[in-house]
């Protein structure tokens, strides 16, 4: 009976550790929102296919997705 | 490769101007140099991403030779320093991916840029450079060759950088967290198992959800307790009163339940609530942020002005620094900022866009030149006869229409229902109270908590933003942009629609020209055409891009008389080309007498060759298409009536274009425009205007809805509730009626969310109302209803006849 009581106090422990990481990612999301993230929200996706170097040669020609019509 | 279309900009090419390059057909140089530029730069990847992207550039000499000013500069950038300045610049042109491309890779085509922004949404570019590297103007003209020309108005001066409001952002996510957490934490308690463990730890977890809540309730919430405490001030019963209420006796029944142990509380239901109110909010607001709903003459007018000084040197001042008896130069297509008198020998001016007027008009020196006429043709001289503020054109705007609130105008039908259904709440839950208090006071207390908490009209309140945000977006893919939410009540209850004629009903981008008289002979056409090609009077341009290409002669004699017309004589021929007065001489034309009074009106030009009349090319507007049977349609159900600045010219046309019925007014100004739209809401009409360039503005804003349509939604819109794309225009009656199934759609669903409060109550009343049963009914009606009217107004959109 004893030893029960006592393992359930993990309990304590366990939901503390949950609320603190829960607490962690809301404070992640807050310091997004005022970063600016949130604002623009089809620009980086379009973004994040252009290639980093260009190339000399326009061989490969890159598809894009159908485009989004403003 | 297809060679008929150009590579750059995807225009037809015309076939002897085609410029071959690289391989590539280019419909013009413009085209051809900005594929220059890029291929010299390996920037050629931008015509892989999307097929011919690129715009031609336009010829910017000397437009942007202000940005030399350092004061102008230092008020358009938004940070500067010495070896960063950072400046937001708005670019109509973007449109897709190469853009963005191009845009962020503008490092590479100019020194001293070190990066560059683009936000898609917005349009706009936010370049961040070295000063004294590279200067804002060359940033400027160096968009403007590769055909992204910025877009800088009066609107951008003084403006630095603005706050955006994301509170809401904030609220909806603490109020998911919070929400998210008390769900999970208030699993065991739904069981209600006797077990010993449960039993042990049921403070602990109670105490964390009465932690956990707090920053929802207070935080989250708190724009309700706002606008209840706001309608009871103002004495009007709007929705927020019954959730406000709700809430907090929400809230103070859980936390009386945990402290006296009676109970887990309803704080899961409380949280799920404000969220997913909270969320409705967010999907109504969906905003197009690169259009602009408050516009006024400032994003018309241009950032600075030339000045010429008393020793001839010409200066860029900002436009609020002229004076009275400033000497100014107008160049080919720039904005006229102040009255003045012309100095200059003659002028051109295009006021269409302040009068309606649709052809320019003549003025010579000495003559009034007003605020807002675009000069077309030579480099003009005027000086300043009033300052900016005092001009003719904005001193529209000290009218009283423009400073009102357009919030107050109008009370949505949310607030309507509430009025009723707020009394009958609070009847039923007192009524609970007095039955139950003779009985038992504690069920009492719990009964009359307990109506207020299960008929939070969440689902109500939840109605209106869901379908109204689902529209909005509907409308929003056909071109159709509304400003908010509540626009789309007041569409429905439009009765009478006013338009606007000139660039309304009418298209600008073209004229219909129709000749009146005895045939031109082929001879006599090339003489006519070859006399036009001299003159640079707006109408010979647009009849001389009409008639069709020609071989060209030597003109002998050639005279210009302003305001009159023109002389000219090629070979043995002397020709007269000009207004009636101008070539009849007084003299009447045969068999034009029974119709003389169109014929006063009308714009045309007239010709005469060897002293014989041959006739006259009139200038009709062009109508929009399918406007004869948008009006039909439209008549069935609303009263309409056309306004116009021009003059009646075109009467007799619009009145066999129109429905019978239809009023037409001319000759109306600004002024009278406004006093038209107020004289019918006296008459109790709901109106709405449609418009479409600054001289409607004051009549779109004392509309109860003003729509203004553009060629480009981009460019300049007048202050407006909505804007419609010029090309939907036909489809405005579909739009009506979208409208009106909207609020029908609302209906039916608020009649849904009463029955799930007839459910509720009667848990309520009962004394029966569970934590459990709380937390199903809740999210299974807002669940319901939203897909219910989702489901519904896609359907009406889809069935509509367009």
């Amino acid at each position: 009976m004893l030893t029960q009581i006592r393992g359930m106090s993990v309990i304590y422990l366990l939901i503390s550790i949950s609320i603190v990481v829960a607490v962690a990612f809301f404070i992640a999301f807050i310091v997004a929102v005022k970063s600016g993230q949130y604002d623009d929200d089809y620009t980086p996706s379009v973004r994040i296919l252009f290639d980093d170097e260009i190339k000399k040669t326009k061989n490969n020609i890159i598809q894009t997705t159908e485009e989004k019509q403003i | 490769m297809r060679i008929d279309n150009c590579f750059h900009c995807g225009l037809d090419i015309i076939e002897e101007e085609q410029i071959i390059f690289d391989e590539k057909g280019f419909c013009c140089n413009g085209c051809k140099t900005v594929y220059e530029i890029f291929s010299l730069n390996d920037l050629t990847c931008y015509y892989d991403f999307e097929k011919s992207p690129g715009a031609t550039p336009l010829d910017i000499n000397g437009k942007y030779d202000f940005l030399d000013n350092e004061t102008i500069v230092s008020k358009l950038l938004e940070f500067q320093e010495n070896d960063t300045a950072i400046v937001s610049l708005n670019i109509p042109h973007i449109h897709c991916s190469s853009c963005i491309w191009i845009l962020e890779n503008l490092s590479r085509l100019q020194n001293g840029i070190s990066t560059s922004q683009v936000n898609f949404p917005e349009k706009t570019v936010r370049v961040i450079f070295n000063p004294e590297k590279v200067t804002l103007k060359s940033i400027v003209c160096l968009l403007s060759l590769i055909g992204y020309e910025p877009y800088i108005s009066l609107e951008n001066y003084e403006t630095g950088k603005q706050n955006i409001d994301r509170s809401l952002t904030y609220k909806l996510g603490l109020a998911f967290f919070c929400f998210g957490n008390i769900m999970l934490l208030s699993f065991p308690e739904y069981f209600e198992i006797k077990e010993f463990w449960l039993d042990n730890y049921r403070p602990f977890f109670r105490w964390l959800i009465f932690a956990l809540s707090l920053p929802a309730f207070f935080y989250s919430a708190s724009g309700y307790y706002v606008s209840a405490y706001k309608s009871i001030k103002s004495r009007m019963l709007n929705i927020d009163i019954p959730i406000a209420l709700g809430i907090v006796i929400f809230f103070i029944r859980s936390t009386f339940d945990i402290i006296m142990d009676y109970g887990s509380g309803f704080f899961d239901s409380l949280t799920g609530l404000i969220f997913f109110m909270l969320l409705g909010k967010m999907f109504q607001i969906k905003t197009y942020s690169f259009l602009s709903f408050e516009r006024d003459f400032k994003s018309y007018f241009p950032i600075a002005i030339t000045k010429i000084n008393e020793n001839n040197s010409e200066e860029s001042i900002p436009v609020y620094d002229i004076e009275k008896g400033n000497r100014l130069l107008i160049r080919n297509q720039e904005l006229i900022p102040v009255d003045g008198i012309l100095i200059s020998d003659k002028a051109e001016i295009d006021y269409s866009f302040v009068t309606g007027e649709a052809i320019p008009i003549t003025k010579k020196s000495g003559d009034k030149i007003f605020a807002g006429g675009k000069q077309i043709g030579k480099v003009i001289e005027m000086e300043v006869l009033h300052t900016i503020s005092q001009s003719y054109l904005t001193q529209l705007w000290s009218n009283d229409v423009f400073q009102k609130k357009v919030e107050q105008k109008h009370k949505n039908i949310t607030d309507r229902i509430s009025r009723y259904f707020t009394p009958i709440l609070l009847l039923i839950a007192f009524l609970g109270f007095g039955y139950w208090i003779f009985i038992d006071a504690n069920i009492a207390f719990n009964v009359f908590t307990a109506v207020l908490i299960v008929a939070c009209p969440c689902a109500l309140a939840l109605t209106a933003p869901f379908t109204m945000g689902n529209v909005l977006r509907i409308l929003g893919k056909q071109k159709f942009y509304l400003k908010n939410a509540l626009v789309i009540e007041q569409l429905a209850k439009v009765d009478t629609i006013v338009f606007d004629k000139t660039g309304t009903i009418t298209t600008n981008k073209k004229s219909n020209i129709s000749y009146e008289g005895e045939t031109l002979s082929e001879e006599n056409l090339v003489i006519v055409k070859n006399v036009l090609r001299a003159s640079n009077h707006p109408l010979s341009r647009m009849l001389y891009d009409f008639l069709p290409e020609m071989k060209r002669i030597k003109l002998e004699d050639f005279e210009e008389i302003t305001g009159k017309g023109i002389r000219a004589k090629i070979g043995d021929n002397q020709i007269q080309i000009g207004s009636g007065d101008f070539v009849l001489n007084g003299y009447p034309i045969k068999g034009e007498s029974d119709k003389s009074e169109d014929a006063i009106f009308q714009t045309a030009v007239h010709i005469k060759i060897n002293e014989k009349y041959c006739g006259k090319f009139i200038f009709n507007n062009q109508y929009r298409e399918g406007l004869s049977a948008l009006f039909r349609d439209l008549s069935h159900n609303y009263q309409i009536k056309v306004l116009s600045g021009d003059n009646e010219g075109e009467r007799s046309a619009l009145e066999n274009l129109l429905p019978k019925g239809t009023e037409l007014v001319f000759n109306q100004k600004p002024e009278q425009k406004l006093e038209f739209i107020k004289k019918l809401q006296e008459e109790g009409k709901n109106v709405m205007m449609v418009g479409d360039g600054l001289n409607d503005s004051g009549a779109l804003a004392q509309s109860n809805i003003g729509i203004s349509i553009s060629e480009n939604v981009n460019v300049f819109s007048p202050a407006c509730d909505a804007i419609l794309d010029a090309n939907e225009f036909q489809k405005m009656n579909y739009f009506l009626k979208l409208s009106k199934k909207a609020i029908t759609t609302i209906k039916m669903s608020f009649v849904l969310s009463l029955l799930y409060n007839l459910v509720g109550l009667s848990f309520a009343v009962t004394g029966n109302l569970l934590p459990l049963v709380a937390a199903i009914i809740m999210p299974l009606s807002t669940i319901t209803i939203v897909s219910f009217v989702t489901l519904m107004s896609n359907y009406y959109a889809k069935n509509l006849k367009k």
